[in-house]
C-alpha cells in the first residue's frame, strides 16, 4: 500500500512548492475604482489593444471610488494596480494614506466631465426641482419656527406646490459611490444653505463640520433609499413605479432615453452645453491617478495614458463623448497632456 | 359461538381512529403537494423570466455585404510593398459603410446618413476587414461578400427590445435606421445567426463583440485547481480524523472549527486570498491561480464533512473483518473502507465544486471581477469567471446587455447540468461495482 501513499504525499509537498515558487512579472496594467469612469475606461483598453496589438489590454476592475484609491494607496510594486477611476478628486487623507506606504508619487488626470440627474420613469410627469426641495423631502432633521425636529414631510407637493402629490421616494446611490459626495455637496448642502438652514444650525452651536453633516444626512423612514449598487438597479425600481425618482448618470440615462425622463434643476434640464458652462450644477470632472514609479516597471502604461489623453478619445469628437463623457476644453486637454509629460506629481499640503 | 355474543362483539373498544388517521395521511400528503406545488411555481417563475429574455441572446443580428476593396481607399499611394503599416492603419469601416451606403442608395455627402449608417455597424467590422486584407492582400481591388456584426443598437431594435413607439429623441435609434434596417431584413442581407461569440469572445465594451470566452476558460482552469487542491486534501483530512485521530479535546476543536469554516461568508475567504496569496506569497492578481485557491479554501471544509459521514456510514463490520482476516490498517482503509464511501465523496465533491462556480464575493477582492480581455493562457493569467460576467453584465448600462446577461444565466445553468449528470452517472457506477 505504501505505493499508494507515497505519491500522495509527494503530491501534496510539490503542490505546496508549485505555490511559494512563482513570483513573476506583469505584463499587463492593472486598474481599479470608479464604477462611472469603468465605462470610458472599458473603451479606451478596448481601442488601445486595437492599436497597439504588442500591449495586453488593460485589466480594469470597477469597486467604487473609494475602494479604488484604497487599493491604489496599498504600496507599489507588482501586486498592487497602476491606476485608480476616481469620480471625484482624492482627499487629502488618502493621498496622506498613499505617502504612508510609500506611493509617493502620485499624478492626477482629468479625462472630462459627467453629469448626473434625478429620473424617472418616462411614464411619469415632467420635474423641476430646486435644491432646497431635495433638501426639505430628504433631510433627516429639518428646521421648523428655529427648533430642529424630523423631517416628517410625506408629499412633494408639501415640499413645493409646484411639485405633484406623490408620496416622497428618493434613490440615492449608497455611501460607497463617488455620486454621493456630489449630491451631498451640490443638492443636499446647497438646499440647506438656501433655506436658512445652514446658518440656523451654526446659530445652534455647530462648527461647519457639525452643520455639513447635519445638513447632508438623509432620512432613514423608506423615503431616501440608498442604491448601492448600481444604475440597472435604480432603472429597474424607477420604472416599476412612476412616482419615484432616482439619480443616474447621464450616460446611462443616454442609453436608456426610451425608458426615463430627467428632472430640471433650477429650470435648467442637463445636456452638453449646459454642463461644460457649469448652468446645470449636478456635475463633476472625473479622473484617474496614476503612479508614476509604475511607469518604467509596467510596459505600455505610459502609452495607454498618453492614448487615454489624446483626442481621438476624450476630444469632442471621440468615443468617450458618444458614450456620454462631457468634454472638457482643448485648452484644458492640452494642459492635462502637459501636465503627464512633465510628470506632474501630487503634494500633500 | 355463544362466547362471542353480538352484545360481546359489540362493546369490545374497536375504535382505532381509522378515519381519523386516513384523513391525516391524506392532510400531509396535501402538505406535501403544496410545498412542491409552491417550489415549482418559483422555479418556474424563475426559468421563465431567464429563459424569455435570455433565449435572443443566442442569436446576433448580422449584416452580409459585398465590400469593394477599393484601392483608392486603403493604399491610396501604391506603397503597401515598402510599408506594411499602411495595410494595419488603413481606414477598413469606410469601406464597409460606403459598401452600405451603395446598398441603401444613400448618397456620398450625406454626411448626417452616413454618420447614422456608422453606427448601424459593429466597430469591430474594421477590424474583421482587416484580418482579411492582412492574410490575403491580392483581395485588394476585387469585390468581397463579408459578413459582419451589426451594432448593439440595431440588433436590439431588431429583437424587439427597443420601445420604437416613443419620439426619436429618446432612442438610440432613428426612424431613418429603422427604415433602413428592415429594408435590408427583407433584401435577406440583414438577419439572425447564430450567436457563437456569445461564448469565444472576450469581454469588450461593446454588447456585440462580447462573449464568455474569458469566464468559460476562467471558470474551467478554477474548477480544475479546486479539484486538484481540495479532494486530495480533504479526503486524507477526514481519513485521518476518521479512522486514525483519537478522539479528545484537541480533534474536538478541529471537528468544531471545520464546521465552523463550512459556514463562514465567502468573502472572509476572498480577503484572506488577498492578505496570504497575492500579498504574502505574491502570487499575480486577477490570476485563475489565486481565485482557485481561495475556492480550494470555502470548498475543503465541504468535502471534508461529505467525507468524514461517508465513511462514517460504512458499517463497523467490515472493518472488523478486514482486519480480522489480517488487512493492516492501511489496506483496510483504502481497500475496503474507501471504496464503500467513494459515491458518498463524489457526492460531496460535486456540490463543494457547483458552489465555488457559482460564487463571484470571494473573486472581488483579489480582483477577478474585472474587464478582461485578453484569453488566458496560463494560470498567472488574469481571468474572470462565469457568475462575474453575469454580474458585470448586469450593471452595464445597454440595452443589448440585458438579454447577455440572462444568456450568460442560462449558459451557467447548463454548465451546473453537466456537471451534476456527470456526477450522477458516476455515482451511479461507483454504487455497481460494490
Amino acid at each position: 500500500m505504501n505505493r499508494m501513499i507515497c505519491p500522495v504525499g509527494m503530491y501534496l509537498l510539490s503542490s505546496i512548492f508549485f505555490i511559494s515558487g512563482i513570483a513573476s512579472a506583469r505584463e499587463q496594467i492593472q486598474i481599479g475604482g470608479s464604477s462611472t469612469v469603468f465605462p470610458y475606461a472599458k473603451i479606451v483598453a478596448e481601442a488601445f489593444g486595437e492599436i497597439y496589438p504588442e500591449y495586453k489590454i488593460p485589466v480594469i476592475e470597477s469597486g467604487g471610488t473609494g475602494s479604488g484609491i484604497k487599493q491604489f494607496c496599498h504600496g507599489i510594486g507588482d501586486n498592487t494596480i497602476d491606476i485608480a477611476n476616481a469620480s471625484r478628486s482624492m482627499k487629502q487623507s488618502e493621498l496622506q494614506l498613499c505617502f504612508d506606504s510609500g506611493v509617493k508619487s502620485v499624478e492626477e488626470v482629468c479625462i472630462g466631465y459627467d453629469g448626473i440627474a434625478f429620473a424617472t420613469s418616462i411614464k411619469s410627469a415632467d420635474w423641476n426641482f430646486t435644491p432646497q426641495d431635495i433638501y426639505r423631502a430628504l433631510a433627516v432633521t429639518v428646521i421648523v419656527d428655529g427648533k430642529m425636529q424630523p423631517n416628517l414631510v410625506k408629499k412633494w407637493n408639501e415640499v413645493n406646490p409646484n411639485l405633484p402629490a406623490w408620496d416622497i421616494i428618493a434613490y440615492i446611490p449608497g455611501e460607497k459611490h463617488g455620486t454621493r459626495e456630489v449630491f451631498e455637496e451640490k443638492l443636499m448642502l446647497n438646499g440647506c444653505k438656501a433655506s436658512g438652514a445652514f446658518d440656523a444650525l451654526k446659530a445652534f452651536g455647530m462648527d461647519d463640520k457639525a452643520a455639513f453633516a447635519a445638513c447632508v444626512a438623509t432620512r432613514k423612514d423608506g423615503k431616501a433609499i440608498d442604491v448601492d449598487g448600481d444604475y440597472p438597479e435604480t432603472l429597474a425600481r424607477l420604472v416599476a413605479n412612476r412616482t419615484t425618482i432616482g439619480i443616474v448618470g447621464l450616460a446611462f440615462y443616454e442609453n436608456n432615453a426610451d425608458l426615463l425622463k430627467i428632472a430640471a434643476i433650477n429650470d435648467v434640464l442637463p445636456s452638453e452645453q449646459t454642463i461644460s458652462n457649469g448652468k446645470y450644477m449636478l456635475s463633476r470632472p472625473l479622473f484617474f491617478y496614476v503612479k508614476k514609479s509604475h511607469l518604467d516597471i509596467i510596459s505600455g502604461l505610459e502609452e495607454y495614458v498618453d492614448f487615454f489623453l489624446s483626442d481621438q478619445m476624450i476630444g469632442p469628437d471621440g468615443p468617450l463623448v458618444e458614450y456620454g463623457l462631457v468634454a472638457i476644453s482643448k485648452a484644458e486637454r492640452d494642459a492635462q497632456r502637459a501636465a503627464f509629460k512633465e510628470g506632474r506629481t501630487m503634494v500633500l499640503r | 359461538m355463544n362466547c362471542f355474543s353480538k352484545s360481546y362483539l359489540k362493546s369490545l373498544p374497536r375504535d382505532i381512529r381509522l378515519k381519523q388517521r386516513y384523513r391525516a395521511e391524506k392532510r400531509f400528503r396535501a402538505y406535501g403537494y403544496t410545498a412542491i406545488g409552491i417550489g415549482v411555481f418559483f422555479l418556474t417563475a424563475l426559468l421563465w423570466s431567464i429563459f424569455s429574455q435570455g433565449y435572443t441572446a443566442f442569436w446576433q443580428t448580422s449584416i452580409t455585404l459585398p465590400v469593394k476593396l477599393d484601392v483608392a481607399v486603403i493604399d491610396p499611394q501604391n506603397r503597401r510593398d515598402k510599408n506594411p503599416q499602411i495595410l494595419i492603419t488603413a481606414n477598413y469601416p469606410v469601406l464597409i459603410r460606403n459598401a452600405l451606403a451603395e446598398k441603401l442608395g444613400i448618397a456620398i455627402d450625406d454626411y448626417i446618413g452616413l454618420r447614422e449608417l456608422n453606427h448601424m455597424i459593429s466597430p469591430s467590422a474594421g477590424i474583421k476587414l482587416r484580418k482579411m486584407v492582412l492574410d490575403n492582400p491580392q483581395i485588394i481591388g476585387s469585390t468581397q461578400s463579408l459578413t459582419v456584426l451589426a451594432g448593439a443598437d440595431i440588433d436590439s431594435a431588431f429583437k424587439g427590445k427597443i420601445n420604437l413607439t416613443v419620439s426619436e429623441i429618446s432612442r438610440k435609434i432613428s426612424n431613418r435606421q429603422i427604415k433602413w434596417m428592415y429594408k435590408l431584413a427583407a433584401e435577406g442581407s440583414l438577419y439572425k445567426a447564430f450567436n457563437t461569440g456569445l461564448f469565444i469572445f472576450a469581454s469588450s465594451s461593446r454588447p456585440e463583440t462580447s462573449g464568455l470566452g474569458v469566464a468559460l476558460i476562467g471558470s474551467f482552469y478554477m474548477i480544475l485547481i479546486v479539484l486538484m487542491f481540495s479532494l486530495p486534501i480533504g479526503v486524507a483530512t477526514a481519513i485521518y480524523l476518521e479512522e486514525y485521530a483519537r478522539k479528545n479535546r484537541f480533534t474536538d476543536l478541529i471537528e468544531i472549527n471545520i464546521n465552523n469554516l463550512a459556514a463562514v461568508p465567502s468573502i472572509v475567504f476572498g480577503l484572506l486570498g488577498v492578505s496570504v496569496f497575492i500579498n504574502f506569497f505574491g502570487l499575480p492578481r486577477s490570476s485563475s491561480l489565486v481565485g482557485g485557491l481561495v475556492l480550494t479554501l470555502m470548498t475543503l471544509p465541504i468535502i471534508i464533512i461529505a467525507t468524514r459521514s461517508a465513511l462514517r456510514a460504512v458499517p463497523i463490520s467490515i472493518r472488523s473483518a478486514a482486519l480480522g482476516v489480517g488487512a493492516s490498517k492501511i489496506q483496510m482503509v483504502f481497500q475496503h473502507v474507501l471504496p464503500l464511501a467513494a459515491p458518498g465523496i463524489l457526492t460531496g465533491t460535486v456540490i463543494g465544486l457547483t458552489r465555488a462556480l457559482g460564487e463571484t464575493a470571494p473573486l472581488l477582492l483579489i480582483g477577478m471581477v474585472a474587464f478582461i480581455a485578453n484569453y488566458p493562457r496560463t494560470l498567472m493569467d488574469p481571468a474572470t469567471a462565469l457568475p462575474v460576467q453575469i454580474y458585470m453584465w448586469a450593471n452595464e448600462s445597454e440595452r443589448a446587455f440585458i438579454e447577455r446577461t440572462s444568456g450568460a444565466i442560462i449558459v451557467l445553468l447548463m454548465f451546473l447540468a453537466v456537471i451534476n449528470t456527470i456526477a450522477v452517472l458516476l455515482r451511479r457506477r461507483f454504487e455497481q461495482h460494490r
